[in-house]
């Protein structure tokens, strides 16, 4: 324990170290940058078209990454938007149906569709759970080829129609691979900008911890409805190109074997990684060309493939790659908070009226969870709520959150009523929670877990972010600071880069207050922050709450440990069976009969 | 016309049904849906016509044989793709370990079988009438499931057992239930219940490697709609699918009656994700 007041703080360090470990994860796509563009010098027309082959998959690979990889969504048809691009593209060009269209032209008309189509066969996804979502974009999948096969005065049918030919300097077979080469580089870019992004982490916080990104603001058909947009206008221009590639295209072209490849192909590449599904798409794209008498099992061996990753390396290729967090951590490690760093962290928190909870009730069947409890968090103030168990605390916090509409009863925020139930609007009012189990992104760093909870802090939209435009990269670094500073008052930057999964338990419920702070809540809601921990632990917990109530934030504290109540609380309501058994100042409640007989024990 | 309609309608129906069934026996056993349920189906029809047609087996013991094919896939289902995953099964990776599996058996069958749609024989030697027996036969063999599925589950003591585990798991593991065991055999259960869908449906849906993906996703229909783990429900969903597609496909033809039936599923299941029959119920923190 050294003298940890007297270390400055020095977010620009995070900074270089940043952008050192971002020349590292770069490296790798620059070299297949350079391999790819001097392809021709060395390779033969064949390894050309399989070249350009890889590109086109990728292109809409990359897309379906954010959805799978990022967000979790297992969306396994998603060939019906290669199908969709490639008959747009072609019929448009043919002119089929009206006068025929510029290839480029019709190439954008296709990512429109496809967008709008990414959207229709995604947003199931916010309803459904995950089997039901891959059931019906494996229906939809088949429904796109059925009606490819019968429109047939649009489609030709079973006898198909011309793929699009682009022209010069597209049109030799070189020059469409450069095309190709140049869409897939551009969509590997927009998807690392967007990983690298408050976007990219709320998806993975979606998909690890679904209920935490609700708490931190996230919403989640809003993030995933610009995904899928995105996905789908992706997914779609590959399949222009595809067509393109084909020179001819038939509905027996988009077979389910497809999209078997392209989702395997982020699985094997692994979940949150760009450059694993990037490596995956290349992998299963040449394969078969090394063992042609093969080419007939390729679907059985990329499914055989697909189940020796789920059973043995559900991490994929990017956590056999990710040596940097194979290095031991330091065992004998201690959390040092600094509370003095609070104030700079809630810098302007203003003195806004209490949150109050008038006569809330609420029974699950015929359990009364709480019923008529009073209860007022003043900013500025540690409010303990303690009682044994089943007596309703992390209920109350619940309704606070909006989980539970109560049945009876108001919630309100300075006066006014807070609406039931809108529970990623509480973010917005500057309320933060934490959670009885610690709910964090596992595969994230701790740093990336903290950030998450300042995303709604970001001004910059989702394609400033895939564009990297200033405002993104001014998102980032602010995000990043504010990190780093929530960190170092919690006492966890030394950890800052490890992943989160890897830390102890108590590491982890410091990691939840960090992320509670970026939100400069003026209300904090703790659920048994001191569960698990030390009692040396417990009473660093005690001063850095002090600290963030004295910043002027209103601290709701459900516990069990009588010292940490009794220590810190200005005001403390003692819940037995859903009602108020006593409420006091902690003195008082000390020595309350009741209190003693039910709960603290005489 | 109508008659024909609603025969046709009634005994796809059944199948749908019956895959419903082998679906929810898994799911009960273990929580897990299983992307192998029309996998199975497919097998009882590719097995079926392997053994009478192209082997020469009398129909009896084919129709055995089919019927143990399905049951030992249910149990390489439950060795090879859910007993791994089951202790994440908050990750979903049953999703993608059933769909690999899945995927194998369906392209082994599609190299080493045929890629064609194959015949299958006549059970039962008698002449064709207009209540024939492709169509009976799933209607028998729906109402046979049923009506066991009922007595195994109300009057022995092996399908006391399997309520307790599909109602609470660690309880029933608590009691001494021998869990990994009772979950063996669900699912031999489920892979013969499977089998016999598709042996039974194998006239009207022919031996055919891509009957899998097609009952996976049909079969999943009245799940979903008659609330999963729910079998009354799941009959009545899938006799209403089978009559609502052949429906369609009479009015506005075979392409577009998938259209149509897709689209329904979609609308009600956004409507009411949790089945129509089941009550909505959700704790999630």
């Amino acid at each position: 324990m050294m003298d940890t007041q007297a270390t400055p703080l020095r977010p620009s360090r995070a900074n270089v170290r940043g952008s050192v470990s971002t020349l590292g994860a770069a490296l790798p796509f620059l070299a297949l940058l350079v391999v790819g563009v001097s392809l021709p010098l060395f390779a033969g027309g064949y390894w050309g078209v399989i070249a350009t082959r890889a590109c086109v998959y990728w292109v809409l690979v990359s897309g379906l990454n954010l959805v799978v990889g990022f967000a979790g969504q297992i969306a396994i048809g998603w060939v019906a938007l290669l199908t969709l691009g490639a008959y747009t593209t072609s019929v448009l060009v043919a002119g089929n149906v009206m006068p025929a269209l510029p290839p480029y032209l019709a190439l954008a008309i296709a990512a429109v569709v496809g967008a709008i189509f990414g959207l229709v066969i995604g947003l199931p996804a916010l309803r459904l759970r995950t089997f039901y979502f891959a059931i019906t974009t494996l229906g939809f999948a088949t429904i796109v080829t059925q009606v490819a096969l019968a429109w047939q005065s649009v489609t030709g049918g079973g006898v198909g129609v011309a793929g699009p030919v682009f022209p010069e300097p597209f049109a030799s077979q070189w020059g469409f691979y450069y095309f190709c080469f140049g869409l897939a580089a551009i969509c590997t870019w927009m998807t690392a900008n967007i990983a690298a992004s408050r976007f990219g982490r709320a998806l993975t916080a979606i998909r690890d911890a679904e209920v935490a990104a609700e708490a931190c603001g996230i919403s989640k058909p809003v993030l995933l409805g610009a995904v899928f947009l995105f996905s789908g206008a992706v997914a779609a221009v590959a399949g222009g190109l595809f067509a393109s590639l084909q020179s001819y295209i038939t509905p027996d072209a988009f077979t389910l074997d497809l999209s078997v490849l392209f989702f395997i192909a982020i699985l094997i590449g692994g979940r949150s990684s760009i450059f694993g599904p990037l490596l995956g798409t290349i992998l299963l794209t040449v394969l078969p060309e090394f063992a042609a008498p093969l080419v007939a099992w390729s679907t059985f061996l990329y499914a055989v493939l697909l189940l020796v990753i789920v059973l043995a390396i559900p991490g994929g290729i990017a956590e056999i790659l990710d040596f940097k967090n194979r290095r031991p951590l330091e065992s004998d490690r201690a959390i040092v908070p600094r509370p003095e760093l609070i104030v700079r962290l809630l810098d302007a928190a203003p003195n806004g009226g209490a949150l109050t909870l008038q006569q809330v009730a609420l029974s699950f069947g015929g359990v009364r969870a709480i019923d008529g409890l009073d209860l007022e968090i003043r900013p500025g103030q540690v409010h303990g709520l303690i009682g044994p168990n089943g007596s309703g605390k992390t209920t109350t916090l619940n309704v606070i959150s909006g989980y539970y509409a109560p049945q009876r009863g108001a919630v309100r925020l300075n006066g006014a009523a807070m609406h039931v139930l809108a529970h990623h609007r509480r973010a917005h009012m500057r309320i933060a929670r934490t959670f009885q189990t610690p709910r964090i992104v596992g595969s994230a760093s701790v740093l990336q877990n903290v950030m998450i909870g300042g995303t709604i802090d970001g001004e910059g939209t989702f394609v400033e972010s895939l564009l990297s435009l200033p405002r993104h990269r001014r998102d980032e670094a602010m995000l990043r600071d504010t990190a780093m500073l929530a960190l170092a008052a919690v006492g966890l930057e030394q950890l800052a880069p490890v992943r989160a999964d890897r830390l102890q338990h108590s590491e982890l419920r410091f990691t939840e207050i960090a992320r509670a702070l970026m939100l400069r809540p003026k209300f904090l809601l703790l659920d048994e922050p001191a569960a698990g921990l030390s009692v040396e632990e417990i009473s660093r917990l005690s001063a850095l709450l002090l600290a963030i109530a004295r910043a002027g934030t209103g601290v709701l504290l459900v516990e069990h440990h009588p010292d940490l109540i009794f220590d810190i609380c200005h005001h403390i309501t003692v819940l037995n069976l859903g009602k108020t058994l006593a409420a006091g100042t902690p003195a008082e409640i000390r020595s309350h009969r009741e209190v003693i007989n039910a709960y603290l024990g005489g | 016309m109508v008659a024909s309609i609603v025969l046709s309608g009634v005994a796809i129906g059944c199948i749908y049904a019956l895959i419903a069934i082998t679906y929810n026996v898994m799911f009960s056993a273990s929580r897990v849906f299983s992307f192998t349920a029309g996998t199975l189906g497919m097998l009882g029809g590719v097995l079926g016509s392997l053994f009478i047609a192209r082997m020469g087996m009398p129909v009896a013991v084919g129709f055995l044989l089919a019927l143990a094919g399905g049951a030992v896939f249910g149990i390489v289902t439950e060795i090879v793709a859910v007993r791994p995953v089951l202790k994440s099964l908050d990750q979903h990776l049953y999703v993608l370990s059933t769909l690999a599996l899945a995927l194998m058996i369906q392209q082994f069958t599609a190299i080493e079988w045929s890629t064609e749609p194959q015949p299958f024989p006549r059970l039962l030697d008698i002449a064709h009438v207009e209540f024939d027996q492709q169509f009976w036969l799933p209607m028998l063999a729906c109402a046979a499931v049923i009506v066991g599925l009922e007595l195994l589950y109300r009057h022995s003591l092996i399908g006391h057992a399997f309520l307790a585990i599909a109602e609470d798991n660690y309880a029933a593991r608590a009691l001494g239930l021998p869990e990994r065991r009772l979950r063996m055999m669900s699912y031999a259960l489920a892979g013969a219940i499977g089998a016999l869908a598709g042996f039974a449906g194998g006239e009207m849906l022919l031996a055919f490697f891509a009957n899998a993906p097609m009952l996976t996703f049909y079969g999943f229909v009245p799940v979903a709609l008659g609330g999963m783990g729910n079998n009354r429900g799941a009959v009545v969903a899938g006799l209403l699918l089978g009559l609502f597609q052949q429906t369609a496909n009479f009015l506005v033809g075979g392409i577009f009656a998938s259209v149509a039936v897709f689209t329904v599923f979609i609308i009600v299941l956004l409507a009411r994700p949790e089945g129509i029959a089941s009550p909505a119920l959700r704790r999630r923190v």
